[in-house]
């Protein structure tokens, strides 16, 4: 055959090494090929592959920091963090959901509702992040999973504080509660100061001291392997802790005024004279804070939002009362300061008072007696709670100068105590009057201004604010709840106001005679132990028309009269003061007075000696 | 009766000393290899000594198994070539029956102590076996020579390819077509070849290929379409290669290969390691002495005086550079993923010792004065 040319060894080895030629080149095509393929990763797209590999392993996660813990005056804990475990799984390393899932409901008992809201998270949270698939495990859950899970690829137990509070209901109006951040919060917040929290303060002291008590959040770079499990801390930024607050509250009298006022609907607030710090601040009902902070369930929400009882409102803040005969003690020092009156100007009770050229008479409380008499001096007034005195009284001393008093006093404005959503309530004037009414003042207005009514509103607080600022001769204290906000003392504003100190002897010795005289209206609750000055104080719920009989068996419940009551003590040297409310209690005497009795008892028995601050200090060391 | 060179020397009378059959440039070539496989290794395996030890006693037997293949003369290799391909024929036709395996795939023989992989043993005797039909024929191969060429050939690539094991079965039947084509083979066979793989690769892809091995050409071309799935080996290798630089991260600093998120890191993706952690420097110098590798066997090929001697070394050159581009270019996400470990640097036992043995007959070769 022609073609088979190469017989001879040497035409062989030179046509095979011809090919092995062509194989050499082909070998040096592909070595250039594989050097410029890597050159091209190694040199061109470095910076790019080195991001991706840092990606891969570097996580940044923020680091929260400890919220603030809030504390009674004496180291009681009245908000704390617990640790909660929170298990979670992190979908794209976790394999076949359909055999993890059946394997951690073995473990931890998953609930069909745990695992539908887990695949909903799921879908909605961004790749490669851990999603949370049960919240609040139990140590034994924890301990099943430590022991079989762990080598679970995806699934991981995070522990994340959460906030308690021990004293649940009773603290539960001033010291609020978090919640977790939902979208309206999300708006109004810094997201990066967010960024390892998802709850936020909802209410009270911690939404009021919310960015103190959130502190800084930190960060740590970590390295994670290709399942997700942290090798390595690369750089950690310590978060700065939230501040710790100390109230003025006193957990103590807090708990006591609780009970108290336990199955009424009503309100206490009790403020230290020398300082205006709240000692305690109570609204009931009341309800438990803590199930708003994992989120309350949507019925047990409803139940409490739809409760005529309004255990959600904090009436000592927000409850907006006439004051009634509260109102006495400073309209008759205003008097006597104004020189409308002095101190021996007496008047005839007959049970009803008329303005000159009006039909219609302005009755007393007791107008079926036949009034408090002859010869009705202001201490009898206060003592007797006598309406009619005051009606002659407020119209010789005019609604303008009675205002600023009430103004002077804490009434009309808010108190400015550090406490989110407070009512002003309304200080009545003619000036009030044209600018909310658009119309006249009449000095029928005055004339229901002075015992408390009309269109007089106050907050429990300011009726605390009120008599504190009596009781301390014209200390014109503000109230606040935190002493100390991370160790450092707080300041607040206050001033003096001027008054004859003969009108304060006069006024202090007619309040102390409402307790201790034996006419006082608030006379059952006298003590020998130490002395109280008061005033009690029933405010109408509905208008009795001027020949209307006050018929209580026809009333409903909701509709008779609130029982309200003011007092401080000891009278020589005045160191609480309380205002308190009894929703349709009826009678300030009967009702509201024992209450602050049983607190002031409580308040003698814990700090008998002179100064609350000494006292402080004595129990916290 | 074959009889080991230095006895017949010493028969035959010859004064001198009896001498080893090595070549010295592909021991040190082989050895240097060795050394920065078992470095790069130890780093791959997490800086465990597991591994490395195995890998060392393997590289022991290996060394010795070499040394002692060196020394039977080229005649013999080329006479036994028969006994080993019908041998290895039977084993590849006993792992279809009784073979164990891993990933769905059947690939070994579990002999009790040892499990070996006969499709491994079958790239050192298929090329060795079409390189002694073509000895003491004329060349170039005539149409029939070429059918019984390829049949030689195609017969072990089938039996591989249905265990399934496409990449290793590719290689086997690329090293029996070296041979063929280092034999002389015309051109118009080339290109009728080439116009038949052209047709045949559409057939190929609906037909053959199962769905595994549709993905994996697949994933090459845009591996961001499964990215944690069948695209995540690519992606992680490329960053790993990408990220270690003209100069590395250094020796087992390497992110990509410590923390795990290069699998496969000390088999078949093992050269991302080196990238990574050597950078593009460590690349080029393994890349440099595989080339010194392969052209000292292509010399060697060269100046053999016998046929099967040129064809067993030129086929295992060309092979072996093969291997080499196919892993580094699988792992760089040129080339689909199949699975080709990279000589001398990937773990794996049976791979070493098939490669050492025919280094062993390459030594053979290289000190053959005989023409038949």
């Amino acid at each position: 055959m022609e073609r088979r040319i190469y017989i001879q060894p040497e035409r062989i080895t030179s046509l095979i090494n011809g090919r092995l030629a062509v194989a050499a080149l082909l070998m040096v095509i592909g070595s250039v090929v594989l050097v410029a393929r890597y050159s091209h990763l190694q040199i061109v797209r470095h910076s790019d592959y080195v991001t991706r590999a840092d990606n891969n392993r570097i996580q940044v996660r923020p680091v929260a920091a400890p919220r603030g813990l809030i504390f009674d005056r004496n180291g009681v804990l009245l908000a704390e963090n617990r640790p909660s475990y929170t298990l979670t799984v992190t979908v794209e390393r976790a394999g076949d959901l359909a055999q993890l899932l059946p394997v951690l409901t073995r473990l931890v008992g998953l609930s069909e509702r745990e695992i539908t809201a887990f695949k909903k998270r799921a879908t909605r949270s961004p790749r490669h992040q851990p999603v949370p698939l049960k919240y609040r495990l139990d140590e034994r859950d924890h301990a099943r999973l430590a022991v079989e899970g762990h080598n679970l690829p995806g699934v991981e137990v995070t522990a994340q504080p959460q906030r308690y509070y021990p004293l649940g209901a009773a603290f539960s109006h001033v010291v609020g509660y978090v919640g977790k951040i939902n979208d309206r919060d999300a708006a109004q917040i810094d997201a990066n100061r967010y960024a390892a929290v998802d709850s936020i303060g909802k209410s009270g002291l911690e939404r009021e001291y919310e960015l103190q008590l959130l502190g800084g959040a930190g960060s740590e770079q970590i390295e994670t392997d290709a399942r997700g499990r942290t090798t390595r801390l690369l750089e950690r930024t310590e978060p700065r802790p939230g501040a710790n607050l100390s109230l003025s509250i006193d957990a103590r009298l807090q708990q006591r005024a609780y009970q108290l006022l336990a199955g009424e609907r009503g309100a206490l607030v009790a403020i230290d004279v020398t300082t205006g710090g709240v000692l305690a601040m109570i609204s009931t009902p009341s309800f438990d804070p803590n199930p708003f902070v994992t989120g309350i369930s949507h019925r047990d929400y409803t139940a409490l939002i739809s409760s005529a009882d309004k255990p959600m409102f904090d009436r000592a803040l927000r409850g907006q009362y006439p004051p009634g005969s509260t109102i006495k003690p400073l309209f008759g020092l205003a008097a006597l300061q104004e020189h409308a009156i002095e101190q021996s100007y007496t008047i005839e009770d007959n049970g009803f008072f008329k303005l000159p050229n009006v039909e219609r008479p302005w009755r007393d409380w007791n107008y079926k007696r036949g009034g408090h008499g002859s010869h009705v001096d202001l201490a009898e007034a206060i003592i007797e709670s006598c309406d009619v005195f005051f009606y002659d009284v407020s119209i010789k001393t005019g609604i303008d100068a009675l205002a600023a008093y009430g103004h002077k006093f804490g009434l009309g404005n808010p108190t400015g105590i550090d406490l989110p959503g407070e009512a002003s309530g309304i200080m009545p004037s003619a000036e009030w009057k044209a600018a909310k009414l658009n119309s006249q003042w009449f000095d029928g207005d005055t004339i229901n201004a002075s015992i408390g009514q009309g269109f007089f509103l106050a907050t429990p607080l300011q009726l605390a604010v009120m008599t504190a600022r009596l009781a301390s001769r014209g200390e014109a204290i503000t109230p606040y709840i935190v002493e100390t906000n991370n160790g450092v003392a707080t300041t607040h504003r206050r001033a003096k106001i001027e008054v004859d100190s003969t009108n304060w002897d006069y006024l202090h010795q007619a309040m102390q005679q409402v307790v201790a005289g034996a006419r006082g209206t608030a006379r059952g609750i006298a003590t020998n132990a130490y002395s109280i000055a008061g005033k009690t104080g029933t405010a109408q719920v509905i208008s009795i028309a001027a020949d209307e009989e006050y018929d209580r068996d026809e009333l409903e419940h909701r509709q008779r009269d609130h029982a309200l009551f003011i007092a401080f003590a000891p009278v020589e040297q005045p160191r609480i003061a309380i205002g308190l409310i009894v929703e349709n209690g009826e009678h300030g005497s009967s009702v509201a007075a024992p209450i602050a009795r049983g607190l002031l008892d409580l308040y003698m028995e814990l700090y008998p000696s002179q100064a609350t601050t000494g006292a402080t200090l004595d129990a916290a060391s | 009766m074959p009889q080991v060179d230095f006895v017949r020397r010493i028969e035959s009378g010859r004064r001198t000393a009896p001498k080893l059959h090595l070549d010295l440039p592909l021991l040190t070539l082989v050895l240097l290899l060795a050394a920065a496989g078992i470095t790069i290794l130890y780093s791959a395996a997490g800086e465990q000594f597991f591994y490395v030890k195995r890998q060392l006693v393997f590289l022991t037997v290996g060394l010795a198994i070499m040394v002692v293949i060196a020394q039977f003369p080229v005649r013999f290799w080329e006479r036994w070539t028969i006994v080993f391909y019908t041998g290895g024929l039977l084993l590849l036709g006993l792992v279809l029956l009784v073979g164990v395996g891993a990933k769905g795939a059947q690939r070994w023989l579990d002999l009790g102590f040892i499990r070996v992989q006969p499709s491994e043993l079958m790239k050192l005797t298929v090329p060795m076996m079409v390189a002694a039909f073509f000895h003491r024929r004329a060349v170039p191969p005539n149409f029939a020579e070429v059918m019984i060429a390829l049949a030689l050939t195609g017969g072990p690539t089938l039996l591989i390819l249905v265990q399934p094991d496409l990449g290793t079965s590719l290689l086997i039947f690329s090293s029996g077509v070296f041979a063929l084509f280092l034999a002389g083979l015309e051109k118009r066979y080339m290109v009728g070849g080439a116009t038949l793989a052209v047709i045949a690769t559409p057939l190929a892809w609906i037909y053959l290929l199962r769905d595994y091995q549709r993905q994996r050409v697949e994933t090459l071309f845009n591996p961001e379409s499964d990215a944690l799935g069948s695209g995540w080996n690519i992606i992680q290798s490329q960053t790993a290669i990408g990220s270690g630089g003209l100069t590395g991260k250094g020796w087992g600093n390497g992110t990509q290969s410590q923390l795990n998120f290069l699998p496969e890191s000390h088999t078949d993706f093992i050269i991302a390691v080196l990238a990574e952690e050597f950078g593009l420097v460590g690349v080029l110098i393994l890349l440099t002495i595989y080339l010194l590798l392969i052209a000292r066997i292509a010399v060697i090929a060269a100046n053999t005086p016998s046929v099967f001697g040129k064809l067993v070394a030129g086929s295992m050159a060309m092979t072996f550079f093969v291997y080499i581009f196919v892993n580094m270019g699988m792992v760089a996400g040129i080339l689909p993923v199949v699975g080709v470990p990279l000589p001398f640097v990937s773990y794996g036992g049976t791979a070493l010792l098939t490669l050492l043995f025919g280094f062993g007959v390459l030594m053979a070769i290289a000190t053959d004065k005989d023409k038949n």
